[in-house]
């Protein structure tokens, strides 16, 4: 039962938000009570240890439990401001849910934690934003980059009393919560909503259309403002190195994903009709494999140079593409990028790969797959503004951050995806932006005993 | 296959499940579905006086537990709302279609012998196998002098209970209320009255809840409330206790007991029969699952039987009774520990907290590399609770086994601990 493919064969001209409906749909209310009722409230909970943002999710469920979703929502909010995103795009397979202990019964079963999470942000009501704001410090943060990061920063600095202004590059807020997230995981402008319950708490203005290295500069920043944070993810995205990879055909899977999020209408988007090859072998590979399927693009073949056990996507994002008619063809490397005379990709021509004695080789067979397009998804990298003069300094192609996310400028701060700390997360965005915010009000109200 | 016949109070039933008088007995529709599901007997809806008893509307309220099942069920409503004749020609018919199935009359009249005197013989011409004297009822009807205000007065139960007898020659059985400190009073009254068994419990005063939007409790009838009758699972230990000190009172040791309070499937039943009961009574688990579970009683409780080599419901009859003692003569040199077996063990931390905080700090938690945690028995500080066993969600991971520790049984009222201890 795929999703995708009855749509798209029952329905000649579906809306976007019909192909995207939401991939996990929430609880309904009873559903919320019964598996409310499943946690066993443990005691020093190996979930809460698992979950990034360190959310007390015995907690939260009690309190659905005893129906008082403000009560959960503001739990979850203590933690994490982005509960609502979190518990849509976490894996939670690899995160909280693995570590329930529920999994260990016969029954394999972890309580429903991102469910129940979601129940709680969906359903909560707040008159004023749930969490207020310390009087002030008298202090001003930069942040630049409004994603996971920065926004959990910004927040968190507002919430401790200080004022926060956010450069953001793009013309709306949220990072890849509204540019790159699989359309199916934040439907319904999720990401928008999520952004302006943010800023709710007051304290922060938002600078649309204002990059760093263009319109403002790190001098200028750290000249006018008492800290600056960076939380400007990763924005370029790595090549194959083949011949005709500029040929009309071959895209970058985010690049597309981000048209995607921002389409209103199917027409706006350049869909193969018939074949795909899609690189890589991520969530950003099942993401776009998968997307491709709801719109409409008969054949996707995923092709990895590993077995599936090597893949980074998770079991379940495996399974998804997986239910939705995704071929993976593991064991091959791409090694030539076939164009027509228009210069339009025809084909992809791979070599058959194997490990011998731990490394991977050519096995000497090929084969090729034919396709309109080629998505490649081997992974994004920091883009560092090239017109900065002051930049802090890299580490394995990353911002280096010391202890409390200090970078090597004094007063610059960073964290997110653009550092190489923790895992490349929505939620660990959220966490370090939260930390580092502590730090930096540490930094600025002079408690953190140097 | 086990033979659930039963002969209680000299009369005759398929099977020890019969329909406690309430609405699944109220009327010859509802009866006679029950016996075409199985029911072995029923005590039809408790006749009174005509005119008929008026109800409200909203009538019922329920106490849940944590996955929505309903764990107590409340009701304010009265005996029959139906004419005395049409309840006496229905029971007529039915009797005489289903002759093998026991159909006991439940009633209720003002504490005057002329009132006893005429329904008693009114019902007997009727064909019923007997009478169930309904000194239960605790709401609604006490304010009126009669159901449990009846039966909180042991001199007015064995009173009617003689009344009863005098005029009847069906066997009386006389239905005990819970609302009242020490049941074995009544019990000895009604034997003392001569009635032939006792059936318990009926309803317990409660509240289930207050809607606390209305300021007022459930079922609400136009924004106000009453206090109603407690039953269903919750009121089954508090059943099973009553039961027992019946049954272990030597002056009502003999008298057959009918099991009532929260039984819902054949374990329950079992349970009320090895305290003594004779057969057992049914009526809030037939509410809200309707006739069709006494399929699975019968089944379940016979396959038990075979599996414990029990031919009839004699064999195990009163079994645990004699293992149902005062606290005095428990023995204080049996020791028992907690063990945690680590292969079942997922690593909650329940125990650990419950007995850390709230009782004898005899479960040491060591946190693990990956997460989790290990918890272990600190032996020499366990008492024995059974509080680690009772909140491990694990079946059987948590166990209490005996150390032997090498000394004769003692009770309390020889140890020497004990400063009123008996001489020896
Ligand atoms: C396709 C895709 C799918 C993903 N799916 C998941 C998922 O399902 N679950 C999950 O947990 N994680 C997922 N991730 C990872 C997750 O999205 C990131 O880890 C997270 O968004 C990182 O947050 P961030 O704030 O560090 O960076 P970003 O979200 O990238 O935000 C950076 C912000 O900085 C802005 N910016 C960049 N450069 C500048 C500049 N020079 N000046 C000003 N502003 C600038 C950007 O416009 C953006 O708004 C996915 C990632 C991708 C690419
Ligand atoms: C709605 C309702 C009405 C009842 N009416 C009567 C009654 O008329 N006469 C009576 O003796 N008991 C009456 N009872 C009490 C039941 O017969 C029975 O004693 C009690 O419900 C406990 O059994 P249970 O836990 O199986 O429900 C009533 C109970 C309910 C729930
Ligand atoms: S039996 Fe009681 S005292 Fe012993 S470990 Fe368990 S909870 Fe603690």
């Amino acid at each position: 039962m795929t999703a995708a493919s009855t749509l798209v064969d029952t329905d000649p001209s579906p809306s976007l938000d019909d192909l995207f409906s939401d991939i996990k749909p929430a609880l309904s209310h009873r559903q919320a009570v019964i598996e409310s009722a499943r946690c066993y409230y443990c005691y020093d909970a190996p979930c809460v240890k698992a979950c990034p943002s360190d959310i007390d999710i015995p907690s939260f469920i009690a309190s659905i439990h005893h129906e008082d979703v403000n009560g959960a929502a503001e739990t979850i909010y203590e933690q994490n401001i982005m509960g609502g995103s979190c518990a849509r795009v976490c894996p939670t397979e690899i995160l909280c849910e693995q570590a329930c202990v529920r999994n260990k019964e016969e029954e394999c079963a972890p309580v429903l934690i991102g469910l129940l999470q979601r129940h709680a942000t969906d359903n909560a009501v707040f008159p004023d934003h749930p969490i207020g704001r310390a009087s002030s410090t008298g202090k001003k943060v930069a942040v630049v980059g409004a994603g996971p990061a920065g926004l959990s920063c910004a927040h968190r600095l507002a919430v401790l009393g200080n004022e926060v202004d956010v450069f953001e590059a793009q013309s709306k807020a949220g990072g890849l919560n509204e540019y790159g997230i699989a359309k199916y995981k934040l439907t319904n402008q999720f990401a928008q909503k999520e952004v302006d319950f943010i800023l709710g708490v007051g304290g922060i203005t938002i600078h649309y259309n204002k990059a760093l290295g263009k319109e403002i500069h790190l001098t200028d920043l750290t000249e006018r403002y008492d800290s600056v944070f960076l939380g400007i993810g990763l924005q370029d995205t790595r090549e194959l190195g083949l011949a005709n990879e500029s040929s009309i055909g071959v895209l970058n899977a985010v690049d597309f994903i981000k048209e995607l999020r921002q389409a209103n209408d199917i027409d706006q988007l350049d869909v193969p009709r018939t074949s795909a090859v899609v690189i890589g072998a991520g969530n950003t590979a099942i993401d776009i494999a998968c997307q491709l399927k709801r719109l409409g693009t008969e054949e996707v073949t995923l092709v990895y140079r590993r077995g599936e056990a090597d893949m980074s996507a998770t079991d379940h994002e495996q399974h998804i593409a997986k239910e939705h008619q995704v071929r993976i063809k593991t064991w091959a490397r791409p090694v030539e990028i076939r164009a027509d005379a228009n210069n339009h990709v025809s084909a992809v021509r791979f070599a058959k790969t194997r490990i011998d004695n731990g490394k991977l080789m050519d096995t000497g067979e090929f084969f090729e797959v034919a396709c309109e397009a080629v998505y490649k998804a081997v992974g994004q990298s920091l883009a560092y503004p090239a017109d900065e003069t002051q930049l802090p300094d890299l580490g394995g192609g990353k911002i280096s951050t010391m202890d409390n996310f200090k970078t090597t400028i004094s007063k610059v701060f960073a964290g997110g995806d653009c550092t190489g700390v923790g895992q490349d997360l929505t939620v660990e965005a959220v966490q370090q932006g939260k930390l580092a915010a502590m730090a930096i009000h540490n930094y600025l109200t002079g408690s953190e005993g140097n | 296959m086990a033979d659930l016949t039963t002969v209680f109070a000299g009369i005759k039933s398929p099977n020890p499940f019969w329909l406690a008088s309430a609405p699944p007995t109220d009327k010859a529709y509802n009866v006679e579905r029950a016996y075409e599901a199985g029911w072995g007997g029923v005590v039809w809806k408790t006749l009174g006086e005509d005119p008929a008893a008026v109800n409200v509307s909203s009538r019922y309220s329920a106490h849940y537990d944590g996955n929505g099942n309903v764990s107590g069920f409340n009701n304010i409503e009265l005996i029959t709302d139906r004419s005395l004749e049409v309840n006496l020609r229905e029971i007529e018919a039915v009797k005489k279609s289903w002759p093998e199935q026991a159909l006991i009359v439940s009633l209720m009249v003002p504490c005057e012998e002329h009132a006893w005197k005429t329904i008693v013989r009114e019902v007997e011409k009727t064909g019923a196998d007997g009478l169930e004297l309904n000194f239960g009822c605790p709401h609604g009807m006490p304010e009126r002098g009669m159901g449990a205000a009846v039966g909180q007065v042991p001199e007015y139960v064995e009173q009617v209970a003689r009344w009863c007898k005098m005029y009847s020659t069906l066997p009386v059985i006389v239905k005990l209320t819970p609302n009242i400190t020490d049941i074995r009073f009544a019990a000895r009254a009604a034997n003392a009255g001569g009635a032939d068994a006792v059936s318990l419990i009926n309803t317990i005063n409660s509240i289930t809840s207050i809607d606390l939007d209305q300021m007022a409790a459930r079922p609400i009838v136009d924004g106000k409330s009453t206090h109603g009758g407690y039953c269903g699972p919750a009121v089954k230990p508090i059943a099973l206790n009553m039961v027992a000190e019946i049954a272990r009172d030597p002056e009502t040791a003999s008298l057959p007991i009918s099991g009532i309070g929260g039984i819902s499937n054949w374990r329950d039943a079992a349970e009320f029969i090895s305290l003594g009961c004779g057969n057992v009574q049914v009526c809030t688990a037939a509410m809200i699952h309707g006739f069709r579970i006494v399929k699975e009683m019968k089944d379940g409780l016979s396959h038990w039987m075979d599996s414990k080599g029990y031919n009839t419901i004699a064999d195990f009859q009163g079994a645990a009774v004699p293992n149902t003692t005062d606290w005095k003569y428990l023995n204080i040199n049996y020791k028992v520990v907690a063990e945690i077996d680590q292969e079942k063990c997922i690593g909650c931390g329940r125990c650990f907290i419950s007995c850390e905080d709230t009782s004898h700090q005899a479960i040491a938690i060591t946190a693990q590399n990956n997460g989790t945690n290990k918890l272990e028995i600190i032996e020499e500080e366990c008492v024995g609770c059974n509080l680690c066993e009772i909140t491990c969600p694990v079946d059987d991971c948590i166990t209490m086994v005996k150390r032997d520790v090498e000394k004769p049984y003692l009770n309390w009222t020889q140890d020497p601990r004990n400063p009123h201890r008996e001489a020896s």
